[in-house]
């Protein structure tokens, strides 16, 4: 357990240093995923996904569940995440960063921002149109062809 | 996707934890059947996962990691996952095609067994529905019939005075009675009414409960603990000393029934 903290809970605790600005409440939330993990050995199946990125999802989950003062919404042996690049290689994975920061930088700003609203401020879609003033379908497409965008970056 | 574009803006939603209500509730309901869409939300999650990895990746403090080991230490067991695993053999590697082939197999059964259970869902909520009305209609009944405050109005030939007067609504099968009475006389001191069921093999009258009435008269007797199975003859209301034995009729009848049902 201590290998598998060395090796993953900057990834955990970065995504929930970011959601939450909190370094206490971040902490919680490594702490509790790590506990998770403790007495549910079997929660991450290998088969189904990188470790890496299964942890980042679920870390970012958490966070937004700490921010909402909400009941986590999903058990973790049932997030499944497929992802190309290896993120448990740490080349791999800074590779993909510098390609994915890229095409962040290169997108219009309105989509970015819809993207990191609902991704790092836990926004529903409902919530980023009250806040941009723009149509509900807008910002629900865009959410989608934001994250489209960012894989075909990395398929390229 | 092309076939399943309508959920295409949602399963990012989804992925994001932001869909709720009935949207969720649809594409959940797909997911379980559409094995593309569930790839697509695995991929859309991969995506997401890549905006995590944007973040500036700073350590957490050393005093996270202590407070993990100490929690660990408190609650000792081996997780099972992170055991090392053993050299497989090609025997073992065949076992692994079987096991595969066995998920594949067990997996098809599951979706099979998923979809008929959707149905059994279905069918017993449309069930629940029909119940819960029916129950509400049922309980509006019974709380007119039992409040207090509902006003009991006694109608009597025009010149003529209020007699004492029993309903006893009587069900066989369940054991189950309701019995409304009215213009009963106010009880004596230390005496009061006894509700009675005679049976129709001509045993030994039943107890039924005891009441007093309210200052109008009125009394009610909701399904009092009665033997099962038990056909009536016949119901009658005497009076009692408060205190004693009331498991046999001592006192003289006050109301008894007549007319229909008596006797049946």
């Amino acid at each position: 357990m201590a290998a598998l903290y060395d090796r993953f809970s900057p990834i955990i605790y970065a995504v929930a240093l970011r959601i939450l600005q909190d370094t206490g409440a971040a902490e919680d939330v490594l702490q509790d995923i790590f506990m998770q993990l403790w007495r549910n050995p079997t929660a991450f199946d290998a088969r189904r996904g990188n470790m890496a990125a299964w942890l980042a999802v679920i870390a970012r989950n958490r966070a937004i569940d700490t921010l909402r003062r909400r009941r986590p919404q999903e058990a973790i042996q049932d997030i499944v995440v497929s992802v190309e690049p290896d993120m448990d290689s740490e080349a791999e994975r800074s590779r993909a960063m510098e390609k994915v920061r890229g095409a962040l930088r290169g997108m219009p700003s309105p989509q970015r921002t819809a993207l990191e609203m609902a991704y790092f401020e836990g926004l529903t879609h409902t919530e980023i149109a009250e806040r941009t003033g723009e149509a509900l379908g807008t910002v629900k497409t865009r959410i989608r062809t934001g994250l489209l965008s960012l894989r075909k970056v990395l398929a390229a | 996707m092309s076939a399943h574009e309508q959920f295409a803006d949602d399963l990012a939603l989804f992925a994001l934890g932001s869909l709720s209500g009935d949207e969720r509730v649809a594409l959940e309901s797909h997911l379980a059947e559409c094995a593309s869409c569930r790839r697509e939300l695995e991929s859309l999650r991969g995506d997401l996962t890549l905006l995590a990895m944007t973040t500036a990746v700073p350590k957490p403090p050393a005093r996270a990691k202590e407070r993990l080991m100490s929690a660990i230490a408190a609650e000792p067991r081996l997780p099972r996952a992170f055991a090392p695993r053993a050299r497989s053999t090609e025997w073992w590697g065949m076992l692994g095609w079987a096991a595969a082939a066995v998920m594949v197999l067990l997996s098809v059964g599951l979706l099979r067994q998923n979809s008929s259970l959707r149905r059994d869902v279905a069918s017993l909520r449309a069930r629940f529905a029909d119940q819960q009305s029916e129950l509400q209609q049922a309980n509006q009944i019974m709380a007119t019939l039992l409040d207090p405050d509902a006003q009991k109005i006694e109608m009597v030939a025009i010149g003529s005075k209020p007699q004492p007067r029993g309903k006893a609504i009587y069900q066989r099968r369940n054991h189950g009675l309701i019995f409304l009475a009215s213009s009963l006389p106010p009880l004596p001191r230390e005496k009061v009414y006894e509700l009675w069921l005679f049976p129709a093999d001509g045993g030994a009258p039943i107890a039924a409960g005891l009441f007093k009435p309210d200052a109008r008269g009125n009394a009610t007797v909701v399904n009092p603990p009665l033997p099962e199975g038990v056909a009536a003859k016949n119901f009658a209301v005497t009076l009692e000393p408060e205190s004693g034995s009331h498991e046999t009729p001592h006192g003289s009848a006050v109301i008894v029934g007549v007319g229909e049902g008596v006797g049946e």
